[in-house]
């Protein structure tokens, strides 16, 4: 019954291209077959950018072409087709030409003869043409970029592997676009772990929360948890192999604590590198940017200081050491220092410190500051979510000038902000629409959209 | 175990409110009181008395028998009884003020009339602060709690502390009346 953990997904990695068995496989079934690692075609310099002196590229995508006419290929062909343009202009790196535009043009027919002149007429920049076929292995997914201007292709991809989920092949294409066109470090296959409430689970009035993880966009929603306690915080490793989170655990008669635990989600084994015990509460890990070490709160005797300690719960060192609050560690991207919240000044504020615990200084002058999150160059900033009124708003921290910008809108209450990767976007909590809800934004404020719906939702943080 | 135990005396009690009907007397062994708001037991109202019959000897009605579900009881109980009272507090604050006082007080007499009890006090806040300080500031709040009844004479190992932060507010609303009761330390009996 009680079985360490979920061994809800299987995973098969080849070169960079993750596809997932099924979306929501049973426990314990049997990994999928093998992908093929993905081929690339071409490897092109030519960026759309060239041509348009900066201003964002126009792209047009094709509709998918069914190489097999069964219902999953044609439903396949479009997910994927629909995915990417969403995560293309998830970035607004390119200009999306709209579906209304794309439907006058005269649908096609081969992946490899296409003419142009339809889409200059819509004027693309570019064009992005894909199939989809049924392989002995599963579905060949193949799909090009093409400059319409040259008809020349800028990059060509054919990916293998199982039809399960095709929403991967679009993250992993959008991937490959951002990097390509722009350089940019794509969030497309990026996860966001979350506690909820989500299954309905509780013990007596209280409503338990477990650690699930779901795509970016909110899809693919998949539980990492099975206990009996509420479970919260998680922070993933920088590999995306493991989430550390905190948990409480209910002894009986030597009361209840906190633990922080480590779970290897895609093997199901779990380690509790720092346990509660009567006197002791550990909460709140953050995975060290290089995944060697976990910064969390450890409250000894009622007072919580902020300790490191390798990530199998060797090397335990206190950093601070205050009698009053100290708590809500985050590393920098580099892992040189450590942001955390205190209440030495008489109210909850945002600090950084040297990883060591020297150099303390005090970042923010809020009435209740908390959970700072640290986006890697070219920002370097720092949001967290401060007090604005009866509730919060999420702020960003500049070192440049020691200012902070409110970017929420004041509308419910916002808080536990987490970066992006490429430090463009922000997962937080909002209840601006009634119940705990994560949301993600652009960091000037603008792009909000809602991406949990079920249940409660909280303590978003966003993969590497 | 215990519910064993709790089952046999209920079983005890129902017996004897059976024979004692069947003797055609007047009701003597009563259900038990349902939980008084204080917390104290056996506060039931007495018995009505007996409407006077002329010319006959009244039959005096039989002892009460009265079970204290805090001694006979087990945890899950006890803890729906829930004979502590909860200590609130300002907002942003763990300060123990006089109408905190005045509950510890109250909660510590019970604690010495239990003296077997091991108890467990949750901090808890309310949705105006973060999720993540919250959880210290419910733990300072339940600390809080603890040194007071320490200071009272009671045993420190008696008493556990943890912080639930804001995850199980009291009263879902979203004003003061609501908040107010979620500022609160918490007690749950965890040993007897």
């Amino acid at each position: 019954m009680k079985r360490p953990l979920f061994a809800l997904v299987a995973f098969a990695c080849i070169g960079g291209l993750t596809v997932l068995a099924q979306q929501q496989p049973p426990a314990g079934s049997p990994p999928a077959s093998a992908p093929q690692p993905p081929q690339q075609q071409t490897s092109v310099r030519t960026r759309l950018f060239d041509e348009t002196n900066g201003t964002p590229p126009k792209i047009a995508i094709a509709p998918f072409i069914a190489v097999s006419s069964d219902a999953e290929t044609t439903a396949a062909a479009r997910t994927i087709a629909d995915v990417l343009y969403d995560d293309l202009g998830y970035e607004r790196e390119f200009y999306m030409i709209g579906k209304d535009a794309i439907a006058t043009v005269p649908k096609l027919t081969s992946f490899d003869d296409v003419a142009m002149q339809p889409w200059k007429e819509i004027g693309a920049d570019g064009l992005i043409v894909g199939s989809i076929g049924k392989a002995p292995s599963g579905v060949i997914v193949r799909l090009k970029l093409i400059q319409v201007r040259t008809g020349q292709m800028l990059l060509g991809k054919e990916y293998s592997g199982s039809i399960g989920n095709p929403r991967q092949y679009a993250h992993t294409a959008a991937d490959e676009i951002h990097l390509q066109q722009v350089g940019l470090r794509g969030i497309a296959r990026t996860k966001i772990a979350f506690a909820t409430d989500r299954d309905g689970e509780r013990k007596g009035a209280r409503d338990l929360k477990e650690i699930y993880f779901m795509d970016y966009d909110g899809a693919n929603a998949r539980r990492v948890t099975t206990s009996t306690n509420s479970n919260i915080a998680p922070s993933w490793s920088p590999d995306g192999q493991s989430l550390t989170y905190s948990a409480w655990r209910a002894t009986g008669q030597f009361g209840t604590f906190q633990d922080v635990i480590v779970s290897w989600i895609y093997k199901g084994l779990r380690e509790y590198p720092a346990k509660g015990s009567p006197d002791k509460q550990s909460y709140l890990p953050a995975y060290s940017p290089d995944g060697t070490k976990i910064a969390f709160t450890l409250s000894v005797g009622g007072n919580q200081e902020i300790y490191v300690m390798n990530t199998d719960g060797s090397g335990m060192r206190r950093l601070t050491n205050h009698p009053d609050i100290d708590t809500s560690p985050t590393w920098s991207p580099s892992g040189t220092q450590i942001a955390w919240v205190s209440g030495r000044s008489g109210n909850p504020n945002v600090y950084v410190m040297n990883a060591d615990g020297t150099g303390t200084r005090k970042l923010t002058n809020e009435s209740w500051a908390d959970r700072p999150t640290w986006s890697r160059e070219p920002f370097n900033e720092i949001a967290f979510a401060a007090r604005t009124g009866p509730g919060f708003d999420i702020k960003i921290y500049r070192f440049s000038d020691g200012q902070s910008t409110k970017i929420t809108d004041g509308i419910g209450s916002n808080e536990s902000p987490a970066f992006s990767a490429n430090g463009r976007h922000i997962a937080f909590v909002s209840t601006r629409n009634g119940k705990e809800q994560i949301y993600t934004i652009d960091r000037d404020g603008t792009h909000l959209r809602q991406i949990t719906r079920e249940g409660r939702n909280t303590f978003p943080n966003w993969s590497q | 175990m215990r519910q064993t135990q709790f089952a046999v005396i209920a079983v005890l009690v129902m017996a004897l409110g059976a024979g004692a009907c069947g003797k055609k007397k007047p009701p003597v062994a009563r259900p038990m009181p349902p939980p008084s708001a204080s917390g104290t037991t056996t506060t039931a109202p007495p018995p009505a008395p007996p409407t006077p019959v002329p010319d006959t000897t009244p039959i005096p009605p039989e002892p009460r028998i009265t079970d204290d579900p805090l001694v006979s009881g087990d945890l899950d109980i006890i803890n729906k009884i829930s004979p502590f009272q909860p200590v609130f507090f300002p907002l942003d604050s763990f300060e123990v003020d006089g109408t905190a006082q005045q509950a510890l007080s109250t909660n510590a007499a019970l604690l010495k009339k239990y003296p077997s009890w091991v108890i467990t006090i949750e901090g808890h806040c309310d949705e105006r602060g973060t999720a993540e300080y919250n959880l210290a500031l419910g733990e300072k709040r339940a600390l809080a709690a603890k040194t007071y009844l320490v200071s009272l004479g009671i045993p420190a190992d008696r008493l556990r502390t943890v912080s639930y932060g804001k995850e199980f507010p009291f009263d879902p609303g979203h004003d003061e009346g609501a908040w107010s009761k979620n500022r609160r330390a918490h007690f749950v009996v965890t040993s007897k």
